[in-house]
């Protein structure tokens, strides 16, 4: 049960902090032009936007279950798991982000989460 | 046209400063953890491992790729889809299994180079979409003040 409620951490943490620091990127706005000085002040500003601030333990959250179910199961059970972060991240672009997500698209996302999963098992 | 083309380029060059960034970072992590002998578990042991990694230089290089890997991933998400950088970001898998071979010389099983080319054909997949499928939220913001601005205006000359 235990193992069920971290893996639902690691996957939505992840999910969800990059789904939120990729959120308060683009409420910031890209920098005008990509030279060292105005990416760096953009940097800045993503660092004091809330939904950065929020990804961020998100992020921390599931890298901590990660690290608890590495030394619970083996890396060929967590893996696995881990790499539906690819579909749910695709469903949180479509449903939160309103990001068109295309066949082309989706095909490809499942064809990432597959060949990941084979080259980490290798 | 030409901007969506521009867009496209300066997304691909994003995403592959994020791969070289995340590959070389965690190389040089774990060439300086390796070089720092196993962690104990003991006050001691952290408190040793600790100052360790804070006189390495292959850490701190690794640190630096490493920011430098958060830092186009937060650019690039600036203007570009989640759901198109984070498989493009995959590549990083097939990029550690081609230097696995050509640099550790190693001896890679036929599954992993199976999931190489799956992860090569859906990156590629993915790269035929259009980068931005969505206006950005300060877009969307300035293009709702524009036609407030624009009701007042008219309002006022009625």
């Amino acid at each position: 049960m235990l193992t069920v409620l971290l893996l639902i951490v690691l996957i939505c943490g992840s999910t969800g902090g990059e789904i939120a620091i990729s959120y308060g990127a683009k409420s910031t706005g890209e920098p005008a032009r990509l030279r060292p000085f105005e990416v760096l002040v953009f940097i800045g500003r993503v660092m004091r936007n809330g939904w950065f601030l929020l990804g961020i333990p998100l992020m921390a959250l599931s890298f901590f279950a990660l690290l608890i179910l590495f030394s619970w199961h083996p890396l060929s059970f967590v893996i696995p798991v881990s790499a539906l972060s690819y579909v749910t991240g695709a469903l949180g672009a479509k449903y939160i982000l309103k990001e068109e997500v295309s066949g082309a698209r989706w095909a490809g996302i499942l064809l990432v989460c597959v060949g990941a999963v084979l080259v980490t098992l290798g | 046209m030409a901007s969506e083309r521009r867009l496209r380029i300066k997304t691909l060059v994003m995403v592959f400063s994020m791969v070289v960034c995340a590959n070389v970072g965690d190389l040089m992590l774990k060439r300086g953890m390796s070089a720092a002998g196993a962690v104990q578990f003991t006050g001691n042991g952290l408190g040793h491992a600790l100052a360790l990694m804070m006189s390495s230089a292959t850490i701190w290089i690794g640190i630096i790729f490493l920011l430098g890997f958060m830092a186009s991933q937060m650019t690039v998400m600036s203007w570009a889809d989640y759901s198109y950088v984070m498989p493009a970001g995959a590549f990083g898998y097939a990029l550690q299994t081609l230097m696995a071979v050509v640099i550790l010389h190693e001896t890679v099983s036929l599954r992993r180079w199976i999931g190489v080319l799956l992860i090569c054909v859906g990156v590629v997949l993915v790269g035929q979409t259009k980068p931005r499928t969505t206006a950005s939220p300060v877009q969307v913001t300035q293009e709702n003040s524009g036609t407030k601005a624009e009701a007042e205006k008219v309002a006022a000359s009625c």
